[in-house]
Formats: C-alpha cells, structure tokens, sequence
C-alpha cells in the first residue's frame, strides 16, 4: 500500500517537471494558437546557455538561470519578431514547417557547437538529498522543488494573465484577433512579449532538467510530446489546466512503469487518449476556439 | 463651415473578387452625428471597416482631420481617435464586463471625459454587472458594454455598427437615451443602422447606401418616405 | 416568364462543366510515357540508381496520400507513420509467418491497415485542428509502442527479412532470366516494379478522387466544414473515407518500403521524422493541395539527400532554413507559386463553367 503512495508521490512530482515544460508551450498555444514543435529544443537551448555560464563565469546553476533569463527573452522576442510573427496566419502548416525547421537548426546548430557529448548540470549534494517522510517513503529534494517551481510559474503566469493590463491584452487577443487589433492592440508585439516570457519559463524547466537528468543536442522532441499531451488535455488557455495536464501525464507514466517499466511511456499516451477522447476540448478550457 | 473631422472621397472596397464599394463620398463635420441606412449588403458594414482599417484602402480615400489614413491598420486607427463598436458587440468571452471597459483604454489611453466611472453612470446596469464574465450578458447589456468599452479609449469619432440588432425595442429605446450624453461630449459619430426610424431621430445627417454607392444624403427632416424608400430599395 | 428569361435560360443550358486543359491532355501522354520509360530502365540501370529511384517512388507516393489527407480534406495529420510501420510489420508477419507471396502481402498489408484505420478514425476524429495533429503522433507513437512489445516480431529490437520469405517472390524467375541477374538483384527490380506502380497510382488516385463527387465533398468540407454539412454533406462519412483509403494505400507502401529493406524495428517503422516530417516536408516545399506540389518536392528532397547529406548537420540544417524561407516567401510552395504565376495546371482539377462560343 505505501509503496503505491510512493509511486502516486512520483508520478505527482514528475508530473511537475512535464508542467514545466509544457507551461511555455500552454502560453503561447493559447495566446497565438501556435504549434511550436521547437519548443523542446528551445528548452535544450536555455539548457546549453545555462551550462555555457556557469561554466565560464563560475556560477552555480542557479544564478546562472538567473542570467540566462532576460537573455532568452530576449531570443524568444526577438524569434518571434523576425520570423514567427511572419509565418503565422490562418493555416495551421506554415507554423508547423517553420517551426520544424527551427528545430533542426538549433539542434544541428548546438551539434556543431557543443559536440553530441552529454552534460549535466551540477548542483552538488542537493542534487540527491531527500526529505523523510517515514515508513520507507522519501521525496527527493530536486523533484519537489521541481513542483513548487512548476506551481510558482503558473500562480506568477495567471497573476499577470488575470492582475495586469497586459494580461488582459493577451487575453483579448486570444479570444478575438480581429477585434483585438480594432482596440488598438498591437498584436505582432503581444505575441513578441508572449514568446519572451515563454522562453523565461523554458529557462526555468531547462534548470530542472539539466539537474535531473544528462541532456544532449537531439533530446528535445522526446519531451516535446509530453508537453503537448499536458496542454491539450488541460484545455485551452488554463495554465492550472496544464499543470494538471502534466501531473496526469507523470502520474499514468509513473503508474504505468510500476505495474511493467515497458509500459511507462504507453501508459502516458493511453491516459492521454483516454482523456481526450472524453473531453475533445480538454479538461478546462477556458476560452471558445 | 468648419473642416471636416472625417471623409472619404471615392472609397471602393474589395472581398477579393467583389467588390462592395463602388466610390463612396461622404463628409462628417467635428460634433456631428451621421446615420448610414440601407438594406442588407447595401455597403454599410464595408464601409465602416475601410475606415477603421479592417479592409484596405487607398491612402487618400480616407481622410481624418485632412490626413490620409485610408492604408493604415487597425490598431494605428484606434490610436489615432477612430474607435468602433462592431457590429454583433465582439466583447471579449473570457474578460468581464469590467475588463472589457478597462481594455477599450489599452491601446489609447488618454485624459478625457469617458473613465470607468462615467461610463457607469452613462450605463447604470453595467456597475451592478461589472466582474460578471461578459457571454454571461442580456444582449442589451452586451451592446452597453461594446459602447462603453469603444467610450473609454475617448474617441474622435465614435462609429456603431448596427447597434439595434437582435435587440427588443424597449433595449433599444434605452440605449439610444444614452445618445444625447454621448453627443455632448462633443465626439462625432457615424451610426450604421437598419432601424431607421431611431438612426433618423437622433442623426444631424443621413447617408443612404444602395449596392455600394451613395444613393441619398441630406438632413432628415428635409427627407421624405418616399425620397428613403427609393434611395433604400432602389425602385 | 418573358422572352428575355427563356432566352437566358437557353443559353445556361449550353454552358459546360469542364476539367481539362489543353497542357493537361499533353501532359496525360507524357505521363503514360514517362511511367513506360521508368518500367523498362532496369534493363539500362545498375543497381543503385534502381535503389535510389525505388527510394523516390514511395516518398513520392507517401507524399500523394499525406497531400489528399491534408491538402484536400483538410485532415492535418502527423501521425501517418502508424500505418507505415503497420504495413511493414503487416508484410513481415504474412510472408514469414503464412509463407504468402510477398506481391499479394503488400496489397494484403494496405487492406488490413484499412480494417485498423477505421477504430483509429474514431479515436482521432474527436480532435480538430492542431490537436487533431498532435493527436494523430500520439496514437503513432501508441502504435510504435505496442509493437515493441510483440517478441515473436523482434521486440525492441527488430528483426530481419530472411531471404527464404523472399526468394519465392512471383516472377522472380523470370526476372533472373530476363535481366541475367541474381536473386538479390531480381528482387531489387520487382521492388522497384511495385513502387513505380504505387508512385505512378497514387497521383492517380487522388486525381479521380478529386474528380469524382466525393471530391467536391472534401473541397467543400475543407473550406467550410459547417456550411459543407449544411448543405447536405455527410463531412464524418467522407472524412472516415478518405482516412481510411489513404490508411490502405499507406500500409501499401509502408509494406513496399520494409520489403525492400529487409529489415524492420519499431524506432524506424514508426518513426515521425523519415514517415511524417519529411513527407511534410515535401508536400509543403512541393505545394499543399496540389497533385503537381509533391513531385517537385520530392525532387528537390531527392537532390538534397543526394548531394548534400555527406555534409552532415551543415545539411540538415540547410534542409531547415529551407523549409524555413519557403514558408516565409512562397507559402504556397515552389509548384503553388509557379502556378499562380504563369496560371498553369497539369492535373486539373478545378472545375470551370465554359461559355459556349459564341
């Protein structure tokens, strides 16, 4: 009985991580209905620039992050401005392709820079501390603040969506384009802004990453899927929505591996199915589309 | 005569292949208030977008305060003073009433007499409704909140879409009492409308669109029925 | 009724609906040419450029079916290397595990991936737009994961084609004699036989199918699937249709492609990259929704692999930027804007009202 405690504490704290990085991705397909299948490589790229300055300027991991972040918004502004802004419209492939495109670039790009070895970022020992909980039962101390990240992100994400002007002009945007450009918003810059913060959070599910795991240049599409599978099945524009999307997903993988460890990646998409084949719009969709 | 706040002089307009303005001339003086009548496809609709930048058109075909703006975009437009309040309200579905007064200010906001407080006075019901999510509205309440959140970026010129539409007559009656407050602000608007016995009521002057041309213009008390109905359905 | 309605009425009864076009009707030949022209090369051609061209044809082919899918009914899906995989897996089990002729296996193939696609429409249906998308790669990669399971199929890992299920291959006597070649060798060129008929078919194919009334459906629904419905249009039966007649024809060639390999694993069969992005690839590069669009993409897809593919990441990043520009400077895809611009059609399909003459 506590061992499936255990795993139902596991699946919840890796559901955290998969919230991560869907977060950014959740953003910008509710505000721009964009399909970015660069997003894991983007996330690899916060990883690599994380890795670049701790290591030349000696920092540990986290105050590098913190660098790394107005750096990446910065990309992700300027990304947008130059090349998305452009190629999004009313179909749904030139996106895809653009994007797909992207992908290859960064990931062949970061090849050529840093070599196909893998990396890891270092914390030290709290990289492996636990918390007791007693009764043979630990929760590493790395996947926990995973979570409060994860839940951090989207409490800071919905006070600017719901408590700033600005959140209302994204809001507004995603719910009618046309009448939004007739208010006088300046859509192309709502989406620059958008895309900046996106990569902020990607820097920040970059961070946990790179601790919990090695990464290498082509890792990114793996955890792609997953990061859709959390937006879509938490609904449209719901940042809750995706973080429980995630945890769902982390849970059913958890689940699914306890019960046969070659089940864990299926047991993730069958749950996804599941649910959206139940819920077409997702569990909380919070606009029409 | 002063100059004219707002006028186009030849405006056409096309839906790719069709074209639904055929070289529309019309002259809005500061502070007036100008009714567009005419049937379905008349040209209405269209011409309301041309000016708010939602379709393109030449450059000189659109002239605010005797500059060009007929090829600028929607957003420049509002900023400039030109608010719309479209046809079909378009509140925003997942802001309240409130959050879609607050975002009428986004794009322009600048001092003048339209502040969330006034427009609350203009629109009593709308306080009591304010954090309400707007698709949970009576349509009268939608079409006040579509007026008032176009009120708060404190406009030039004011235009309504078929502001009427869908609406019972006693809704309608009410939000046209509004009207007169909105006149004294001194801001000019142009009300595109099918009922036009109330656009006839409160407009300084008349339009009457016919297959994308202007087919009648004058005042409305120099108008007769029979001059309306053959200028609305051509025979 | 006045004179000047009957008279009107008269001349729209002598108004034609037509498909045809004087460059068509000359390109319908050149076609049936070129396609003679490809059957006999084996007789000229060494071994390699056989490969290459077998290489050509069923991305070609997998780039007509994705087209109908996307271009025409409007079916966005990433998720076709499915019943890729399915199709290869379909021809390893009939041909090592029944013995059958490997010819009647890969149409065998398509016709069980077509049973398969039927419960996978009703799944996937439920999804519109880019979740439809990203729906379609999760059932894949479901696919791509149930079949790793399978140990009697190689699990994980894979498996090999043993030449004993190929050696019986129809014709194949033949073959050796006529062309004075071995088995290998023989089997190679029947390959090829089979995929230059699904190239050759395949645009065919979605060329009747567009001609036909079950094409003004899917154009109907891809333009407005509210207003095609309200206008009689069953849009779920025509869609299951088409899902499930591309399903076969993909199986079709999915059994063709791990013929010709010989050898089969999960991570390749089902893999979205070589069986969805690439193909996408082609099809965008090429022109969506055009039958012309996928030729030119795969030609230039062709050249690049060719050419390039020894420069490494420089080339896969070349690829990328562009898939990149295309889309930033020619939506429509290089046949798109030849198209527009010279206003030229070689598989017509639009249908014009034609004036009589005066």
């Amino acid at each position: 009985m506590l061992e499936w405690l255990g795993t139902i504490i596991q699946g919840v704290l890796l559901g955290g991580l998969y919230a991560l990085f869907a977060a950014g991705l959740s953003l910008i397909f509710g505000i721009m209905r964009l399909v970015n299948l660069a997003h894991g490589d983007l996330i690899v790229l916060a990883a690599f620039a994380i890795l670049s300055l701790a290591t030349w300027l000696g920092f540990d991991p986290f105050l590098a992050t913190l660098l790394a972040m107005p750096a990446m918004f910065a990309a992700g502004f300027a990304l947008q401005h130059v090349l998305l802004n452009r190629a999004l419209g009313r179909d749904l492939l030139p996106p895809l392709l653009v994007t797909f495109g992207l992908s290859i670039i960064i990931q062949n790009g970061l090849l050529e820079a840093f070599t196909a070895d893998s990396r890891r970022l270092r914390l030290g020992a709290i990289e492996t501390a636990s918390i007791e909980l007693g009764g043979n039962l630990a929760i590493g101390v790395m996947p926990l603040l995973t979570l409060g990240s994860a839940i951090a992100v989207v409490l800071l994400l919905n006070l600017l969506f719901y408590r700033t002007a600005l959140g209302r002009a994204f809001r507004a945007t995603s719910d009618d384009l046309e009448i939004a450009q007739l208010m006088g918003i300046d859509h192309h810059r709502i989406y620059s802004i958008a895309m900046g913060i996106a990569m902020v959070v990607a820097t920040i599910a970059a961070l946990y990453l790179g601790i919990r795991a090695n990464f290498d240049p082509t890792i990114g599409p793996a955890r792609l899927i997953y990061a859709f599978e959390a937006v879509i099945i938490g609904g449209l524009g719901s940042l809750w929505g995706t973080l429980a999307g995630g945890v769902i997903i982390g849970l059913a993988q958890t689940v699914g591996a306890k019960l046969n460890p070659e089940w864990q990646i299926l047991a993730g998409h069958i749950a996804f199915l599941v649910v959206v084949v139940l819920r077409p719009r997702g569990l909380f969709p919070r606009a029409e589309d | 005569m002063r100059p004219p706040i707002l006028e186009t002089r030849g405006l056409t307009a096309h839906y790719g292949d069709f074209q639904a303005l055929y070289g529309i001339d019309t002259v809005i003086a500061p502070g007036e208030t100008i009714a567009i009548i005419g049937a379905n496809g008349a040209g209405k609709s269209s011409y309301l977008k041309a000016i708010t930048g939602l379709i393109r058109a030449k450059p000189d075909s659109v002239r605010f305060e005797d500059k060009p703006i007929g090829a600028l975009g929607a957003a420049n437009i509002l900023k400039l003073g030109i608010a719309m309040v479209p046809e079909g309200r378009r509140l925003f579905s997942s802001l309240t009433v409130e959050e879609n007064l607050l975002i009428g200010s986004y794009g322009r906001d600048v001092v003048g007499i339209w502040s969330l407080d006034s427009i609350y006075g203009l629109f009593p019901a709308l306080k009591e409704r304010r954090a309400a999510p707007s698709h949970t509205l009576s349509g009268g309440e939608q079409q006040m909140t579509a007026i008032g959140r176009a009120l708060m970026s404190n406009p030039r010129v004011l235009l309504c879409d078929e502001i009427s539409l869908g609406l019972a007559p006693i809704v309608i009656r009410n939000i046209y009492d509004a009207m007169p407050r909105i006149k004294q602000s001194g801001t000019s608007m142009i009300l595109v409308e099918q009922d036009i016995a109330q656009a006839m009521k409160v407009a300084d002057r008349v339009y009457c669109f016919q297959e994308g041309r202007v087919s009648l213009s004058g005042r409305p008390k120099e108008l007769t029925r029979e001059q309306v109905h053959l200028a609305y359905f051509g025979h | 009724m006045t004179n000047g309605d009957v008279n009107q009425l008269i001349e729209l009864a002598q108004y034609r609906i037509e498909t045809k076009t004087r460059a068509s009707a000359i390109l319908a030949l050149g076609g049936v040419a070129l396609v003679l022209i490809f059957a006999v090369l084996p007789v000229f051609a060494g071994r390699g450029l056989i490969q290459d061209l077998i290489f050509v044809f069923y991305m070609l082919a997998l780039a007509q079916c994705w087209n109908l899918l996307a271009g025409y009914a409007g079916l966005d899906s990433v998720g076709q290397q499915a019943f890729v995989g399915l199709g290869g897996y379909l021809l390893f089990a009939l041909t090592i595990g029944a013995g059958i002729d490997p010819i009647a296996a890969v149409v065998l193939s398509g016709l069980i991936a077509a049973v398969f696609a039927v419960p996978t429409a009703f799944v996937v249906f439920r999804l519109r737009g880019p979740y439809f998308a990203i729906g379609s790669w999760v059932v894949a990669e479901v696919y791509r994961l149930v079949f790793a399971q399978f140990k009697q199929l190689g699990g994980g890992t894979g498996t090999s084609l043993p030449p004993s299920a190929t050696n019986e291959i129809f014709g194949i006597e033949w073959v050796k004699a006529m062309f004075e070649v071995r088995s290998p060798a023989a089997r190679d060129i029947i390959t090829y036989w089979i995929a230059l008929a699904l190239a050759a078919g395949a645009p065919l194919l979605v060329y009747l199918v567009l001609r036909s009334r079950y094409g003004l459906a899917l154009s109907a629904i891809r333009d407005s699937e509210a207003t095609a419905e309200s206008a009689g249009v069953d849009s779920f039966r025509t869609k299951l249709g088409v899902y499930v007649l591309v399903a076969a024809a993909t199986g079709m060639i999915g059994a063709l492609i791990y013929l010709q390999k010989a050898r089969i694993s999960p991570d390749a069969a089902f893999s979205v990259l070589d069986w969805s992005a690439y193909v996408i690839f082609i099809v965008v590069i090429g022109g969506v929704g055009t039958i012309e669009g996928p030729i030119i993409g795969v030609i230039v897809f062709y050249a690049l692999q060719r050419y390039l593919a020894d420069f490494g990441t420089w080339y896969l990043i070349l690829l990328g930027a562009l898939a990149i520009s295309i889309m930033l400077f020619a939506r429509k895809g290089i046949w798109g804007y030849v198209a527009q611009r010279y206003r030229v059609a070689l598989f017509p399909v639009r249908r014009m009202l034609v004036r009589p003459h005066a």
